[in-house]
């Protein structure tokens, strides 16, 4: 676990990541975002899917080029270095990816697929070198060093993201952002993947951007959370924090939105169901980007964008209203 | 009991009336590898006006279940080889195919997970359920294009009129599957069959689909099969759980029996393995360790055993069976036997 004292170690600055999408339009997929990760820690990344997580994660690794703004990895811009400093930097900095099927090339022995990463840096001298790290991998993950001949599709769900996630640490990196790293595994097996990246985090030292959309997960393995709405973050604040004492109209509803595996909670009956879908990034409403869904919206939230505000100390929320009771909805809903 | 849960136990009692029966189900495709053993035996009884969750691992039979009640598996490679399914009191898998197709999409509705694959991407979304209506209820054009407009409003579709006029790729994944609800219910079937109706869609937007199905079942009594993963939306919708292992029913219950006094380690297990918002989260997860086992050559005994902690000399060789553990409440474990009380505490 971090301390609020560790160093920083990623810092981002008014990130923007456009698309291109025809007839001249473009989609603002993230949307002058800033945050930053202490060294040590897990930043949860939540909110609905086409929000913007993955671009985030993948803008920070600088897999995608950004838009505008900047960020920082031990104090440096990585958008500033030169092809030879970044390839130096990509070694502390990698991705466990959502899908275990997709991600791992399927003509490929697990040996092959952990030694792939080993050879781009030159981190086995020669074959036996590669074999005892695959191996000495493997075993860290819960593997079986047997496993290393074998190919992707011999293996389950949770077998194969333990793959994965030998692959990413092959490297030695610092920082992995996990995206969704769980979501497509039955939940007896996300515990075991969940399980072992927290035990990797403390033998290692590693910081990780850990991005889901199942709350109560996110919530068990952050510190912090952030939450994203189409494009724009909208709420960061510890973890505890932010489950207890949301600020934002949307954080809430996403939490109170949450079925309970509790028959007998009170919480299930008093729902906030909010309304309509999330609107399209190519044409995103003017001023707040909730206000077409918000319980809350008044004229101001329709002209002007609310600023991510720090509202006491370590919590941030966008929104003019942010804290406000919202009202309780029932019976079936409409959307917008 | 905490909560009142009157709405959910409403079904039960004397007059609970039985609508959908399936008994010593088996369900088996032929692969080239061999006989792969999907269903393995399942019984589960559908009362009228209740809604049963099943659950349990992707691979342990769910979706072949709900598939072979409807007649909507592909024979070959898949064949039933034993067993019955009784709707309304009538055999199922004695009818034709014809006679299938006047069931399905009138008495018995379903929902997939993925509505884009099931709803007719060159079909207006009105005409599609007006056609349903049209052979299924004798409705005229305009009367089935009325009761269109009053579904898609039901299910909060605003703008219904114009609505009708448009093709699926013009709504958003929620909305698509607000449409397959539309048109599932549109002719108020009698038993509603949901496989994992949300798991493709955001929490804000399943919130507002469960909002929905909650409504149905008050309003209309229908009768709700419901699939998932997700044992916060068992909690929340069902009146009875159906926990599915390696193609058998493994555990089965009220919603309330399943979630405080569960009687099977696997039920156990997958309980202790989520985490909870209100949890503490020093406590690490506890996780079933390894996998399930291969269908094409299930174990002998207890199909759980190579996962079990409770493991026994007797449950690796003799399938325990379902033990009957409250008028509601039976599980396959050996633990039940009367004689195996102690360890259980
Ligand atoms: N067409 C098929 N040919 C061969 N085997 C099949 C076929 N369809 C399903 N099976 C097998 O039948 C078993 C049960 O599959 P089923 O689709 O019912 O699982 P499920 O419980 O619905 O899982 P999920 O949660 O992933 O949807 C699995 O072992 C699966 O591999
Ligand atoms: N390569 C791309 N080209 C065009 N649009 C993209 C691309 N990648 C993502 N997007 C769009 O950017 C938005 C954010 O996507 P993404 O970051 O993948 O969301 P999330 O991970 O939160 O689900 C979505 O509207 C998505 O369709
Ligand atoms: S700024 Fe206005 S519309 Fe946006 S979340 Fe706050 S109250 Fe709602
Ligand atoms: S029968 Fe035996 S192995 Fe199976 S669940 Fe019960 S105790 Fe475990
Ligand atoms: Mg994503
Ligand atoms: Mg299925």
């Amino acid at each position: 676990m971090s301390s609020s004292q560790n160093k920083t170690l990623i810092e981002v600055n008014n990130l923007s990541k456009l698309f291109r999408v025809g007839k001249g339009r473009t989609l603002k997929a993230v949307n002058d975002v800033s945050f930053f990760i202490r060294e040590g820690e897990t930043l949860g990344m939540v909110g609905e899917s086409g929000c913007g997580k993955s671009t985030v994660g993948r803008t920070l690794l600088r897999l995608y080029e950004p838009s505008g703004g900047e960020v920082k990895f031990e104090g440096k811009d990585i958008y500033k270095l030169s092809a030879s400093e970044m390839k130096a930097i990509r070694r502390d900095m990698q991705m466990i990816f959502q899908d275990p099927y997709a991600s791992l090339n399927p003509r490929l022995t697990v040996n092959d697929i952990i030694g792939e990463a080993l050879d781009i840096h030159n981190l086995a001298k020669n074959r036996a070198e590669r074999k005892a790290r695959v191996a000495e991998l493997l075993q860290l993950v819960g593997l079986n060093a047997e496993h290393a001949n074998r190919y992707p599709h011999e293996f389950s769900g949770g077998q194969r993201q333990r793959i994965g996630i030998a692959r990413a640490l092959a490297v030695n990196p610092k920082f992995i952002v996990c995206d969704e790293p769980i979501s497509a595994l039955d939940v007896s097996i996300q515990a075991q993947v969940v399980n072992l990246l927290k035990e990797l985090q403390r033998k290692m030292g590693l910081t990780y951007l850990f991005i889901a959309h199942d709350l109560s997960m996110v919530k068990y393995i952050s510190d912090r959370v952030a939450v994203m709405y189409l494009g724009k973050l909208v709420e960061l604040a510890e973890s505890e924090t932010l489950y207890e004492e949301p600020l934002h109209p949307y954080t809430r509803a996403l939490l109170s939105a949450v079925p309970i595996p509790d028959p007998d909670s009170e919480t299930q009956k008093r729902r906030i169901v909010i309304k309509g879908d999330l609107p399209s990034a190519i044409d995103p409403p003017s001023g707040c980007p909730f206000r077409t869904r918000c319980p809350l919206a008044k004229e101001v939230c329709a002209q002007e964008m609310p600023p991510l505000i720090e509202h006491r100390p370590g919590h941030y929320a966008a929104c003019h209203f942010a804290g406000e009771p919202l009202p309780k909805q029932e019976g079936i809903v409409s959307a917008g | 009991m905490k909560s009142d849960n009157k709405l959910r136990n409403s079904s039960k009692g004397q007059n609970a009336q039985p609508l959908l029966e399936v008994e010593d189900l088996h369900v088996s495709f032929d692969v080239r590898g061999g006989e792969v053993q999907a269903v393995r035996g399942v019984n589960m009884v559908i009362n009228k006006g209740e809604v049963v969750g099943i659950v349990g691992e992707s691979g342990c039979g769910k979706s072949v279940t709900a598939q072979t009640l409807m007649r909507l598996i592909p024979s070959p490679p898949s064949r039933v080889k034993k067993g019955s399914i009784r709707f309304a009191g009538e055999d199922v898998l004695k009818k034709s195919e014809k006679e299938m197709q006047q069931l399905r999409g009138g008495r018995m509705g379903m929902i997939f997970q993925d509505p884009m694959t099931s709803l007719n991407p060159t079909m207006t979304v009105g005409r599609q359920i007006t056609e349903n209506l049209i052979r299924h209820r004798n409705m005229s054009m305009k009367e089935a294009h009325k009761r269109g407009v009053e579904m898609l409003n039901l299910v909060g579709i605003p703008l219904a009129e114009t609505r009708m006029k448009q093709y699926p790729h013009e709504f958003s994944g929620g909305m698509r599957q607000r449409v397959m609800i539309a048109i599932a219910l549109a002719c108020d079937p009698e038993l509603l069959i949901a496989d994992e109706p949300t798991t493709a869609l955001d929490v804000t937007i399943q919130a507002q689909i469960l909002e929905v199905m909650k409504e149905l079942r008050s309003r209309l009594n229908t009768s709700i099969m419901l699939i998932t993963h997700d044992l916060g939306i068992v909690a929340d919708v069902c009146d009875k759980v159906i926990v599915m292992y390696a193609g058998q029913v493994a555990e089965t219950g009220t919603v309330h029996e399943i979630f405080t006094n569960p009687k099977h380690p696997y039920t156990q297990g997958l309980l202790e393995s989520i985490p909870r918002l209100d949890d503490d989260k020093s406590q690490p997860l506890v996780p079933i360790p390894g996998t399930p086992p291969d269908l094409i050559k299930p174990p002998t005994g207890c199909a759980f055993a190579a996962r079990c902690k409770y493991t026994m000399d007797i449950c690796t060789r003799v399938d325990p069976g379902l033990f009957e553990c409250s008028s509601t409440q039976s599980a396959r474990c050996w633990l039940n036997h009367e004689m195996a009380k102690e360890v259980h505490a």
